[in-house]
């Protein structure tokens, strides 16, 4: 099996809130990412897609496809904007690292036809990641919370 | 989502230390041919990159794994103010038996950061330089 890994960049602002929290337990729990005007990030996006290479073309998947639906799905709908308020499949969720990761494979999986996603891994500094792959003894995640 | 999916966490924490790879098991001329320049006796230095990862579910009240409020004060307590600065082979009691080749330094990392208590270690991973990287999942 082939690994291929592709990586985008988007940036993008946020803060994390939870209503059920009182201002003073959002400021104790989330720190200075629960600044109400919000702050951003460069992210970086590392999308890896397994397979075996097709023998005609000897390729796992077009890498131009792939380009294109991460265009689509991802820059499209983050690049310069505010994940709090302009992206709904994020809605009543704390967007955190974890919870972005997990959305961009709900978003990429079913997209993917040729080869099958393999780890999404977001990067929301240079010093921080999270990584998302779907396994059979996985813990159950996409974690909610309200934002 | 029906996908059972798997999250982890990962931060990257730097310190700076000095080493030297000499096996009192061995004669001076055997730790040379072994360990070349790394075992000049008085040691040198990296400016090492730590790698931590967490993994486990995400608090569906914060939208974490574990809070980096946490993880962070602990490894510094853990494991940065121990090694920041230091001379692992006489400042480090692991390393008074073994020798702190980067694979050790990885398993005593981890063998510090295992008991997190809010989220599971899964993996340590040291760069030892940026072209070396050794990593340990218990």
């Amino acid at each position: 099996m082939i690994r291929v890994t592709r990586k985008v960049e988007f940036s993008a602002a946020h803060y994390y809130h939870n209503p059920a929290f009182s201002a003073e337990e959002n400021r104790r729990v989330f720190g200075k990412c629960s600044n109400l005007h919000g702050h951003g990030h460069n992210y970086v996006l590392e999308v890896t897609v397994a397979g075996e290479p097709d023998p005609a073309t000897g390729m796992v998947l077009d890498l131009k496809e792939l380009k294109d639906i991460l265009q689509r799905e991802i820059i499209d709908r983050m690049d310069h904007r505010h994940l709090n308020h302009e992206v709904p499949e994020l809605a009543g969720k704390i967007p955190t690292c974890e919870n972005i990761a997990a959305m961009i494979w709900g978003l990429l999986d079913p997209r993917i036809k040729q080869g099958k996603l393999d780890r999404v891994r977001l990067y929301e500094s240079p010093d921080l990641y999270a990584d998302c792959t779907a396994e059979s003894n996985g813990d159950f995640t996409l974690g909610g919370g309200r934002a | 989502m029906s996908v059972q999916l798997k999250l982890s966490l990962t931060r990257r924490y730097r310190f700076a230390a000095s080493h030297r790879l000499h096996s009192a098991g061995f004669s001076d001329a055997e730790n040379l041919r072994l360990y070349g320049k790394c075992s000049n006796p008085y040691g040198h230095g990296h400016n090492y990159v730590v790698e931590v990862t967490i993994g486990g579910p995400v608090d569906p009240v914060t939208g974490m794994i574990a809070n980096l409020g946490e993880l962070d004060p602990f490894v510094e307590r853990e494991v940065l103010d121990a090694f920041d600065h230091k001379y692992l082979n006489e400042e480090i009691s692991a390393f008074s038996a073994q020798v702190p080749t980067t694979e050790n330094l990885c398993r005593e990392i981890y063998r510090r950061l295992k008991w997190f208590p809010a989220a599971r270690l899964e993996r340590v991973r040291i760069e030892e330089t940026s072209n070396n990287s050794f990593e340990f999942a218990g």
